[in-house]
């Protein structure tokens, strides 16, 4: 595959920028005024659950759906009234839909022959494009004749061969069984690095988008929730909604009295945004640091507490505390049986403070 | 299913099969009986078949008879593909959707006779204006693409159906202009079912009798009209002869809307 | 400016779509609505009109028409016409139910052959369906005949007199009748056979074992819309039946498609076809909301 595509010559060219777009589907409003930047090169994920408007945000920026509101621009140029055939823009439909009635070739070929590119070229990207997916053994076969991994790599290689500004990926995982999905993922980011361009990723999946991408943006009802890496959407959850959406998180009632935060535990110290005064404490599993004796010297953030109730979950193990009956999730640890007594130390700079 | 189950089923199979090739059977029997007259075997024969293609008014009638299928398939191929395609397409709002439904199957739920009554009152009225519509070929041409349209639609509407939306949604964000889609995309995808329903049309074009009989003219009479013409005056057995051939043509066109329809569902 | 919508990946203006839908539906739905919708409703007004001297139309009001369904003539009541209409119905009605019977156990024999060969099976089925029913009805004729095996043989049950043939004859009718109608009994009960749960009946068989109430219990239910679909098929066609009973019946046997055909060819009287369309129609819808009924009552019985 040839280098970027670059009409306009300048660095903006495949940079995303979308400003307070809204959307509804009568009086249901799916989008409640999303905004976001995506810089050249750069793979974003749009994570959250479903019916959290990520799809059909990729559909407006496709040009498969209209925003009520708002503006998409991409490289610099508004692609507001663009009808979608005429967007350097490409997506990985999430079924695929690759044409039944054509051979493999000729759906790479299609996005070519619609645009009236000489054959000669077409023939020489298209060899190209299934060279890079390692799809010309299977370039004579029909869709039905393939399976769905290699649906997948056709559809990526049909929307590729045209050097879209951007690539618009939505669910290109979900069809396929979980040992497949790891393998492709790691392909999907190792493409990406390799061909500089944009790339938006739609998904469900918190595994798959903390593996691909260069920033996840997590959506809920029609908002984006937050934004950025993926060590820090994890690390620093700015709501409830992203600690327990990404991985494992305990969550403590708590409140600021005076410099201390007080949750059922105890009193935590722990940094918080400025002017936080009630709501939860957030710890990651992982971050808790067990032990079933009594430290040398007593620091901060130190609970004592019995063990009540212990439920194995293979990558954490889930305690009952006493005295308050506090559940806590922690790294499994051997020892950690009801009746005995743990120390817990909860590192203050891993501890979070969010609002309700 | 099991013998057992089998000993029960087998003689209202057979019965049913009886009652339905009963018929076809003895009209093809007696079409190789060299008897002139009446039902016993006098030996065989080919000669009927060879009378039948010297015979002026029979040739009339098989011309008439397929220019008729001829030209109404064609017309209504087209404007039953377009009709699938304008219901199963667009955009329309669920009450008139509804409508529209209902007046798409109003051809194929109407009794026959209530359908050839219709249409004497229509061109009745349509005589009126221009004499185009005396009985004749024309209101025989335009009363089986009534029908025959309706029965194209709804062939090309169960294929339409099965195609996702995101295919055309595909094509679109593959830069393919209308047109383009039309041609590479929705055409070849529905080119199966458009021909299985022009042969459906032409099958139950050369099938009709009723709407014909009420709309012919003078010299407009098809094969299935000759035929009955004939009953009344007495069954010859070049009548056989015609009426075995005609089996044989829906035969071949029940085959070949077959094959086309498991072609479709590979 | 217009409302633009995204229709299918494509930017239109929402009456820009309507437009070009409307353009396609104009050919298809032109000929639906200018030959068959606007002329039925013609045909009702016609109902209401009456004959001129010359089998003209004249356009006043009046019930004559539906008087003369009922019975009343210039010569008085008689009930003739009654008689015809209540003959269709029964013609119907016999054929209908005999279809079904047959249908079930052929429907069910075909979607249970193997996949392979369960299409020429069907095609078995379709080819008389579409043969022109002219040439299925004549076939008739050396079968029923003066000279034929099976007029001797009911001569000879004496259930004939010497002089009578099976045809032309009410059984000759019903024969023709059940034989036209039958693939369009077998057709939808096929759809629903071949879509049977099988699992059902095997364990309706465990836990009922009676062959009925297997039937009554697994089966039954399961084909209910494939037997609705099966009985209005046959039914409706059946009721303006017009080529069998012409052939088959006799110069004097007349069903209300014959009549139709007559008071629009011979008698030149359209005002009384429309009537008597009418009548058929009417009788087509009564016997559907019946059969609702019934199925509606027999449902909530299955529920009880």
């Amino acid at each position: 595959m040839s280098e970027a595509h670059d009409p306009s010559g300048s660095s903006k060219a495949g940079a995303l920028e979308i400003r307070d777009v809204r959307k509804s589907f009568g009086a249901v409003e799916v989008l409640r005024g999303v905004s976001l930047d995506a810089a050249r090169g750069e793979f974003i994920t749009l994570l959250g659950p479903s019916g959290c408007g990520k799809t059909t945000l990729l559909r407006i920026v496709a040009g498969l759906e209209l925003a009520d509101e708002g503006r998409v621009v991409l490289g610099g140029q508004d692609l507001g009234r663009l009808p979608a055939h005429r967007r350097p823009v490409n997506t990985v439909f999430q079924s695929y839909a690759l044409f039944p009635h054509l051979r493999v070739r000729d759906n790479v070929a299609f996005g070519l022959r619609a645009r009236r590119v000489p054959e000669a070229e077409v023939r020489t990207k298209v060899g190209d494009a299934l060279a890079l997916l390692q799809l010309q053994p299977l370039a004579e076969r029909l869709p039905h004749q393939l399976s769905g991994g290699q649906r997948q790599r056709v559809a990526l290689a049909r929307a590729l061969v045209n050097e879209p500004l951007l690539l618009l990926l939505d669910e290109p995982m979900s069809a396929l069984d979980a040992k497949l999905r790891a393998e492709l993922r790691l392909e999907l980011r190792r493409l990406q690095r390799r061909l500089q361009r944009t790339f938006v990723l739609v998904t469900h999946d918190q595994d798959e988008a903390m593996t691909v991408s260069d920033r996840i943006l997590l959506m809920r009802d029609g908002r984006i929730e937050q934004d950025g890496t993926p060590e820090e959407v994890y690390e620093r959850p700015r709501t409830r909604f992203v600690a327990e959406f990404l991985g494992a998180a305990n969550l403590f009632e708590a409140r600021r009295e005076d410099d201390a935060i007080v949750t059922p535990l105890g009193k935590l110290s722990a940094e918080g945004p400025a002017g936080w005064t009630a709501g939860l404490a957030c710890i990651r599993p992982e971050r808790i640091e067990v032990s079933l004796e009594a430290p040398a010297s007593p620091g901060p953030n130190v609970f004592e507490a019995r063990i009540a109730e212990r439920v194995y979950r293979g990558d954490h193990v889930e305690l009952l505390l006493e005295p308050g009956a506090v559940r806590v999730q922690c790294a499994p640890r051997e020892g950690l049986a009801p009746g005995v007594r743990a120390w817990l130390r909860f590192p203050p700079e891993h501890v979070r403070l969010l609002d309700g | 299913m099991n013998a057992l189950r089998m000993r029960w089923v087998l003689p209202p199979v057979l019965l049913a099969l009886a009652l339905l090739y009963a018929p076809l059977l003895t009209i093809a029997v007696q079409s190789v009986n060299a008897a002139r007259y009446g039902t016993s075997w006098q030996g065989f024969t080919w000669a009927w078949y060879a009378k039948l293609f010297q015979n002026e008014t029979i040739g009339a009638a098989a011309r008439n008879t397929l220019l008729l299928a001829c030209v109404s398939t064609a017309v209504s191929t087209v404007l039953g593909t377009l009709l699938a395609l304008g219901l199963d397409r667009m955009p329309w709002p669920p009450a008139l959707r509804r409508g529209l439904d209902v007046l798409l199957h109003l051809p194929v739920i109407t009794p026959d006779i209530l359908f050839a009554a219709a249409l004497v009152v229509a061109f009745a009225c349509l005589r009126s204006a221009s004499s185009v519509f005396d009985p004749g070929m024309v209101p025989m041409i335009l009363g089986h693409i009534t029908f025959q349209v309706a029965f194209v639609a709804l062939v090309v509407r169960a294929r339409l159906s099965t195609l996702e939306k995101d295919l055309y949604e595909a094509a679109r964000d593959l830069y393919a202009e209308r047109g383009f889609v039309f041609r590479h995309l929705t055409l070849p995808l529905l080119m199966p079912a458009v021909v299985a329903g022009a042969l459906l049309a032409f099958t139950l074009s050369l099938d009709d009798f009723i709407i014909s009989f009420f709309t012919t003219g003078a010299h407009s009479d098809t094969l299935p009209i000759f035929i009955y013409g004939s009953l009344r005056r007495g069954i010859s057995p070049e009548i056989h002869a015609l009426s075995t051939l005609m089996v044989l043509v829906t035969v071949g066109l029940v085959v070949g809307v077959e094959r086309l329809t498991r072609a479709k569902e590979a | 400016m217009a409302e633009r919508i995204v229709w299918e990946g494509e930017l239109v203006a929402r009456r820009g779509l309507y437009a070009r839908g409307a353009a396609l539906l104009a050919g298809g739905m032109g000929f639906i609505a200018l030959l068959l919708a606007l002329p039925s409703l013609a045909l009702v007004a016609l109902a209401f009109a009456t004959r001129g001297t010359y089998g003209d139309v004249v356009w006043s009001f009046s019930l004559d028409q539906m008087k003369r369904l009922a019975g009343y003539g210039i010569l008085g009541w008689s009930p003739d016409l009654l008689w015809i209409l209540a003959r269709s119905v029964a013609v119907a009605g016999v054929t209908t139910a005999l279809c079904i019977l047959l249908a079930f156990p052929l429907a069910f024999f075909v979607a249970s052959r193997p996949p392979s060969r369960r299409y020429l099976w069907l095609a078995l089925v379709v080819v008389p369906m579409l043969t022109n029913l002219v040439i299925r009805t004549y076939g008739w004729f050396p079968i029923l005949g003066t000279h034929s095996p099976l007029t001797a043989l009911a001569r000879g049950a004496g259930l004939l007199n010497a002089d009578e043939s099976l045809y032309p004859g009410a059984l000759a009718v019903y024969l023709g009748m059940v034989s036209g109608s039958l693939p369009f009994a077998v057709l939808p009960l096929y759809a629903a056979a071949e879509r049977l749960d099988g699992s059902l009946v095997d364990a309706a068989r465990d836990l009922y074992g009676g062959r009925w109430l297997v039937f009554r219990h697994a089966i039954l239910p399961q084909v209910r819309v494939g037997l609705a679909v099966a009985t209005i098929l046959t039914f409706v066609p059946a009721l303006g039946a017009f080529v069998i009973p012409d052939l088959l019946g006799g110069a004097r046997y007349m069903l209300m498609g014959n009549l139709i055909q007559q008071q629009f060819f011979a008698a030149r009287n359209w005002p009384f076809g429309a009537a008597v369309s009418l009548a058929l129609l009417g009788c087509s819808l009564c016997g559907l909301f019946l059969y609702w009924r019934a199925q509606l009552k027999d449902e909530q019985g299955a529920r009880a």
